[in-house]
């Protein structure tokens, strides 16, 4: 399979003062296209920081990141602005959806900033709704939304350009454990379409669902294991194959 | 991305963050709608007094000299014009005798009469006497009838040319060529009367006159008046060749020797336009300094609320880098989010000018609003916007996304 994401030996350092911590002690790792993989680890662990690098949010200190073949480790804010826009699809906690504006407006955002036209933007920001079962809500704000319909607003906006990752931070976090089945399914179904997904959490029964789970500690790769559902998953595929 | 769509982005969500924020918005903005609105009425009430003056200015010839006892607008006291010897009609006659490059000259001398039509009477009416050269001299415009010749006038006969509102009060609907009015008591047959010319800027009327031949004058209110001599420049280009014979000839004239004190004023159109100008000038500075002022004062106002609008929305700003926005797309939002502000004050501004420059129009000062004026108003007021909304908008693009996201 091709490889989306790859890290070689990833070191953060934040100085304050003169207190120097390193959040990441050299993390190397390789994502297939179509994985389904779980970043777990205790508070302090290093996995924000890691998911703010792998998300081009923010840039190693040390060590080199390729995403989908592009060197991301040493681009400049612009060119990290286009990564972020193009190849992820982000997905908070929080929702983090623009109050003022509505659900179409919402999803339609990322479209927008790659200067695709009007009447485009509006299509795919229809379909992108229609695929998490809001076609009914395109024209509410947040805040006629409940959590569930807001993250699947959030999730519609992640997919809109089809994006090489859909990186979810704690999707659940926010909701109530029914809403929470609802949008892990929602995750479920968007990889068994061949979306490639990253979840960062540090709950048990949110990494049930994917294939793979990478768990950290301190700033390093603890353990990186296939899980039960992954070894399903690839005895299916063998089985078919 | 598209610039365009960039934009029409940016404007958008400014104007919501704008209807978001009614109150804070129209108080941050105050500034500017004071400082449009001063520019505005400003330049109208300068336009209007321009448009005004140049009207009545052409009634004071542009190519004409006028000799007088006074200077205009002179900068000595009043007392040293005053003392001076009168211009009397001997001075007119030997300066007139040997002044060569002239168009034409003429003597004019006035008072206030009092004018009576069978049963109307009507006092302190200006009555000029003059010679028939005056028409050619100083440009009268004869509406009706003639003016009079040179026989009526060395005569002093008593005919006269009446202006427009002398008409128009005495002889209602009737002809008044022929009549026969009295000026303390004296008859005197209208043969003509002049085009309506309007007012002196607005101070007194130029049309309530009654023009006499002097001669006739002088048997009415004496001669113990002092005269003024008008000369007509060959051309407005020769007005200051014909200005320096004027001042030596009219210093032979009243025996003045060489290297004397003029004790005569020669007068002219440009006197009034650089007093006029010197004015407008003053008005001018003092009202960009206030417009400036309250720019600037105003453009503190809204980079202030911007600042604030940066802050309360740094998460929004994390969202958007997220997604994809750039720096450039970023600062371009808030700048255009600062402009829009700007923009809609200076309109507010414009609204509230329109109408109280029509109130000053009707009251106080003619006043006329040019599109160019409401243009630059509204580029007067982008500007504003662009300074303004500059450091805000580089420190919102500025943000890191990480730390950005975070903040609650």
């Amino acid at each position: 399979m091709e490889e989306i994401i790859k890290t070689k030996d990833i070191v953060k350092l934040y100085v304050m003062g003169t207190e120097e911590l390193y959040a990441l002690k050299g993390v190397s790792m390789t994502i297939h296209k179509n994985e389904y993989v779980a970043i777990m680890g205790p508070s302090g662990s290093g996995k924000s920081t890691l998911m703010n690098i792998i998300g081009c949010l923010d840039t190693p200190t040390s060590g080199a990141y390729d995403l989908n073949g592009q060197n991301v480790s040493e681009m400049d804010d612009n060119e990290l602005a286009t990564v972020r826009n193009k190849e992820i699809g982000f997905v908070f906690q929080t929702f983090n959806l623009l109050p003022r504006s509505n659900a179409l407006h919402n999803v339609e955002l990322p479209l927008i900033y790659s200067g695709i036209s009007r009447s485009i933007r509006i299509e795919m920001a229809e379909q992108a709704l229609l695929n998490v079962g809001l076609q009914d809500r395109m024209t509410h704000k947040p805040n006629e939304l409940s959590g569930g319909q807001r993250q699947r607003v959030a999730i519609a906006r992640a997919l809109v350009n089809n994006p090489s990752i859909i990186l979810a931070d704690e999707p659940t976090g926010n909701l109530d454990s029914k809403t929470g089945d609802e949008i892990m399914e929602l995750f479920d179904n968007l990889h068994s379409l061949g979306n490639t997904i990253i979840l960062v959490t540090h709950e048990d029964f949110i990494a049930e669902h994917a294939h793979r789970v990478i768990k950290l500690r301190d700033g390093l790769i603890e353990t990186d294991k296939v899980t039960d559902k992954g070894l399903k998953y690839q005895n299916k595929a063998v089985v078919t194959a | 991305m598209n610039f365009f769509t960039e934009i029409k982005e940016a404007v958008i969500i400014s104007l919501n963050s704008i209807r978001a924020n009614k109150v804070r918005s129209f108080l941050a903005t105050l500034g500017i709608v004071i400082g449009i609105m001063t520019v505005t009425i400003l330049q109208t009430a300068i336009e209007g007094i321009n448009t005004a003056f140049e009207k009545s200015i052409s009634a004071v010839g542009a190519d004409v000299l006028y000799i007088q006892k006074f200077e205009w607008f002179g900068k000595d006291d009043w007392d040293v014009y005053r003392n001076r010897r009168d211009i009397t009609w001997q001075d007119y006659e030997l300066f007139s005798e040997n002044m060569n490059n002239a168009e034409s000259i003429c003597p004019t001398v006035g008072s206030a009469g009092l004018v009576t039509y069978q049963d109307f009477t009507s006092e302190n009416i200006p009555v000029f006497g003059t010679t028939e050269e005056y028409q050619k001299t100083l440009g009268l415009d004869v509406d009706e009838g003639r003016f009079f010749t040179k026989r009526e006038s060395d005569g002093g006969w008593g005919v006269c040319v009446i202006g427009y509102d002398i008409k128009d009060s005495f002889f209602q609907g009737v002809d008044p060529i022929g009549k026969v009015i009295q000026v303390n008591g004296h008859n005197f047959k209208i043969i003509g009367t002049y085009e309506k010319m309007g007012s002196m800027l607005g101070l007194f009327s130029l049309d309530n006159r009654i023009i006499i031949p002097i001669n006739k004058f002088f048997k009415i209110f004496g001669t113990r008046r002092s005269l003024t001599i008008n000369v007509k420049a060959p051309t407005v280009e020769a007005l200051e060749d014909t200005k320096e014979e004027v001042r030596s000839v009219m210093k032979r004239a009243r025996r003045i020797p060489i290297g004397g004190k003029d004790d005569f004023g020669v007068n002219q159109q440009e006197a009034f336009k650089q007093t006029y100008e010197s004015l407008t000038g003053l008005i001018k500075t003092i009202g960009t300094a206030i417009t400036l002022l309250s720019l600037i004062v105003g453009s503190i106002g809204i980079a202030n609320i911007m600042f604030v609008s940066v802050k309360e929305r740094t998460k929004e700003i994390g969202i958007r880098k997220a997604i994809g926005a750039k720096r450039v797309t970023i600062m371009l939002q808030f700048l255009i989010e600062a402009v829009t502000i700007c923009v809609v004050g200076g309109i507010v501004g414009l609204m509230i000018a329109f109408p109280l420059s029509l109130v000053i129009n009707a009251v106080l000062l003619p006043t006329v609003m040019p599109l160019w004026v409401v243009v630059l108003a509204l580029v007067i007021s982008a500007f504003a916007g662009i300074v303004a909304g500059f450091f805000p908008a580089l420190s919102a693009s500025k943000l890191d996304p990480v730390d950005a996201l975070r903040y609650e």
